[in-house]
């Protein structure tokens, strides 16, 4: 029923050319790393490129996967609706649905100014301490997320508005660059003053493919890369966040989220539910309301839970099923250039290229080697982009190293180049000013190149 | 995502790559121009017919909003009916980036759903959502302002198109029976009566001018349809994908087996006005003539002429009567289903039509591309 992006891939073409033309002088191309996530590759790169099913899906799992995205980008509304399946929004939400904050499958875009309302971009707050769990202590009235929507009549828990600082720097060549620093104002708040000194983290939806991939790498391969003490003494770290896994009822290694807070793609989109959406599950089966919101839960609800667990299950598939958009121009002479810079900057010391799936999920997601360029663990990120607010084992400095496979494509499918955890980078060049911390070294050295390096390191980046 | 059906058309149309470096290009086939013409002449005539029937909406729309009375809303809704019956036959066009759906094509603007009606009006429980109870953000609603907010935020947010109309006039379905019942003097005497009947009128010039933009790429001379024409085998895989994506990804998966799964009235096609049922016999009919390349124009008068199948047949006869089998089929589970088809998807269908449809399409989908592939062109109509 949409606008259709649409592809005609000639792989035959490929081979059509070469064999017209005379074989170019060119650096090495991986032939392997053009299928970005394995078998579970697509090669759509219009405004649909986050959006298609891995291939070769039986009937039975074709249902789960276009019944899971209905549940994915259709707006909730409030309870009662008519005989619904999508009833039970809010009282308090952050969006509509999960496409609300993953447009398109894709990422969302945080405010240009002050005047702009919060789409896609949510705070955690907290208060010192640990909750029972070991995680963030939720604050006493608004608990650990701030919802700034809410249901007719009912109020809103804050409104949020956002400016930027600009700060100048320089490159070793004398080039002048700029970033933009969030600063965030709170006021409004529904029901009383948080505590003082609460604790807030800004985080922005990001794009949703390639998940299955990421769930099935095997923890062994993951715990592989820590290196808590750096005693390889390369300045890098990597380190596994252990958070609460409320399925299973025990600690588990933190794998998705900004800060590898949460250990399964079914409790990061049951949370997501009920904390962004006010949906219940069986999983998370009440609304996190404080006592001076008690009089929220006489609202009327849209079941209990208000979706169902085949529901969650097909959402989950769906999640998991998202392919990964292949690699553009990998063999274009700047981007294998770039890509050389990459390793040689040691970007790549984080951003690790490669994993090989495990076994545990379905056949298109098995033994794939796959180029999500990510370690998924947490690293120290420098002062500059700290929230300062520490979430089980990760420090007010550390977050998951993203991946980075797509990135070049959120322009066409978001229609904007923001990164980092709150958006504030314009673009990759910025994304890549503001690492500091363990990639502090991989930054300066960046600084030191020239313009061409710098931009054939832009390039291969583009290019995942 | 989007709708899986956009996707990746993988047509590997090898034998083309094979002969590319050849000096000597092979003489084109004249049985495959033909085939593309009358292609494009049933196109053309689709949605000639399409912009008419939409043009008599709009007359009707500005007699309704002129007078509104309970009489001419039911003509508008009759109107709106007919329109959709045209539209319907039109989308086994879709899925090959034509001028319907291209990266610049307009159908998100057209057919976008589904759709969020309280991001238009008010609702049931919330009487002032949507944009034309929103004086504040949105003083006037203009043509552009409703572009620009079309899928703003998200996929459901739709302000433009067929449904939107539909919800216009017909309101929520809160009943069992029948369709919903939108009050006429939500045009006469409620709030924001004049911005609702602005918005109607300017949602429906615009649906007007995006469906002639699309017909005209088609018409006798245009760039679009000449190329389209010249394009031999690549455009034949067009052709077929579009009727093998239709049936499969779009009409079996999003629009059938997702409102059966939920037995959600929300989640069926027309849910306004319980169209679905026609929804559903128009698309199958869009694959049914695009093979056949024969279409009933709404005078009566009929296009015709080379066809897919006469291509299949060609080269292999059994390939093609194993298409045509399951067009029938199809074609009489599909008009077995119980009207209407909100009720026949919560426990209403006790023959199971739904489900023998959806079935049904999937497996016409396949032996749409097995035929395809006996003329040696691979076309994907899958999920990837």
């Amino acid at each position: 029923m949409n606008k259709q992006s649409y592809i005609i891939i000639l792989f035959t073409s490929i081979i059509g050319l070469f064999s017209c033309e005379e074989p170019k002088d060119q650096t090495p191309v991986d032939t392997q790393e053009e299928l970005t996530g394995g078998l579970a590759t697509s090669f759509d790169f219009g405004e649909n490129a986050f959006g298609h099913a891995v291939s070769g899906l039986s009937y039975e799992d074709e249902d789960k996967f276009v019944i899971g995205n209905s549940f994915f980008r259709s707006n909730w509304t409030v309870a009662p609706a008519s005989a619904s399946a999508r009833d039970g929004l809010g009282p308090l939400f952050n969006g509509l649905s999960c496409g609300s904050c993953h447009n398109l499958d894709g990422r969302a875009e945080p405010p240009k100014s002050p005047s702009e309302s919060l789409n896609g971009l949510l705070f955690r707050i907290s208060t010192s301490g640990f909750s029972v769990n070991g995680g963030p202590k939720p604050d006493q009235i608004y608990g650990d997320q701030l919802q700034d929507k809410a249901i007719p009549t009912v109020k809103p828990e804050v409104k949020v508005s956002v400016r930027y600082e600009e700060v100048i720097g320089r490159y070793t060549d004398g080039t002048a660059y700029n970033l933009r620093k969030p600063i965030y104002v709170f006021s409004g708040w529904g029901y009383g003053e948080p505590e003082a000194n609460f604790m807030f983290s800004p985080r922005i939806g990001m794009q949703v493919f390639g998940l299955g991939l990421l769930e099935n790498i095997s923890e062994t391969d993951i715990l592989l890369n820590t290196d808590e003490n750096d005693e390889n003494r390369d300045g890098i770290s990597g380190k596994a966040n252990y958070v609460w896994d409320a399925i299973n009822k025990r600690k588990s290694l933190g794998k998705f989220g900004w800060k590898a807070n949460q250990p399964s793609l079914k409790q990061q989109t049951t949370a997501a539910f009920n904390g962004d959406i006010g949906i219940t599950t069986s999983v998370f089966p009440v609304h996190e309301l404080s006592e001076s919101q008690g009089f929220l839960n006489e609202i009327p609800n849209g079941g209990e839970p208000e979706i169902s667990d085949k529901n969650i299950d097909n959402v989950v598939f769906y999640l998991q099923t998202l392919a990964v958009p292949a690699r553009r121009n990998h063999t274009d002479d700047n981007v294998l250039r770039g890509k050389a810079l990459f390793t040689k900057l040691n970007c790549s010391g984080c951003h690790r290229p490669s994993f090989t799936t495990a076994t545990n999920s379905i056949k298109q997601l098995n033994s794939q080697k796959i180029f999500p360029y990510t370690d998924l663990l947490l690293h120290d990120m420098g002062d500059a982009l700290a929230d300062g607010r520490p979430d089980f084992l990760a420090t007010g400095n550390e977050w998951r190293t993203s991946p980075l496979w797509g990135i070049g494509l959120i322009k066409t499918v978001n229609k904007h180049t923001t990164l980092l955890h709150d958006g504030r980078a314009r673009n990759i060049e910025e994304a890549i000013l503001w690492h500091g911390g363990e990639s502090q070294n991989s930054t300066e050295s960046f600084k030191k190149l020239s313009s061409t390096d710098r931009n054939q390191l832009i390039k291969f980046v583009e290019s995942l | 995502m989007k709708s899986i059906f956009t996707k990746l058309a993988v047509v590997l149309t090898s034998f083309i790559f094979i002969t590319a470096c050849d000096e000597n290009e092979p003489a084109p086939d004249n049985s495959t121009t033909e085939v593309l013409e009358n292609y494009a002449n049933l196109v053309y005539a689709n949605y000639d017919d399409v912009v008419k029937t939409a043009q008599s909406l709009s007359t009707a729309i500005d007699d309704f909003t002129t007078a509104p009375t309970t009489t001419n809303l039911e003509k508008a809704r009759k109107a709106w009916l007919a329109a959709r019956s045209a539209y319907g036959q039109t989308e086994g066009f879709r899925f090959y980036g034509g001028p319907i759906d291209n990266d610049e094509g307009p159908e998100g603007l057209i057919n976008g759903w589904p759709l969020d009606e309280s991001y238009i009006d008010y609702v049931v429980g919330n009487p002032n959502s949507g944009i034309i109870n929103d004086v504040v953000a949105y003083p006037a609603i203009t043509r552009d302002l409703l572009v620009s907010l079309n899928e703003n935020g998200s996929e459901t947010n739709l302000s433009t198109g067929y449904h939107a109309i539909e919800f216009l006039l017909w309101g929520q379905d809160f009943n069992a029976d029948g369709p919903g019942d939108r009050p006429v003097t939500d045009y006469i005497a409620a709030q924001n009566t004049d911005r609702r009947e602005q918005y109607l009128k300017v949602v429906t010039e615009l649906l007007i001018d995006n469906l002639t933009e699309v017909r005209e790429a088609w018409k006798l001379g245009a760039p679009y349809r000449t190329n389209f024409i010249a394009g031999e085998d690549d455009s034949i895989a067009k052709v077929f994908r579009g009727i093998g994506a239709l049936s499969k990804g779009e009409l079996a998966g999003e629009r059938m087996t997702v409102a059966l799964a939920n037995q959600d009235q929300e989640d069926e096609h027309s849910c306004f006005s319980d169209n679905t049922h026609e929804d559903i016999r128009m698309n199958f009919l869009s694959i049914k003539n695009v093979y056949m390349g024969t279409y009933q124009r709404v005078d009566g008068s009929i296009v015709s002429g080379k066809s897919l199948a006469d291509l299949v047949k060609a080269k292999n006869a059994e390939k093609n009567t194993a298409v045509q089998t399951l067009l029938k089929s199809v074609e009489s589970s599909v008009y077995a289903i119980p009207v209407p088809f909100d009720k026949a998807i919560s426990n209403g269908d006790p023959s199971k039509n739904i489900e023998k449809s959806i079935l049904g399409l999937r497996r016409l989908s396949d032996s749409i591309v097995d035929a395809a592939l006996s003329l040696g062109i691979q076309v994907n109509a899958d999920l990837d």
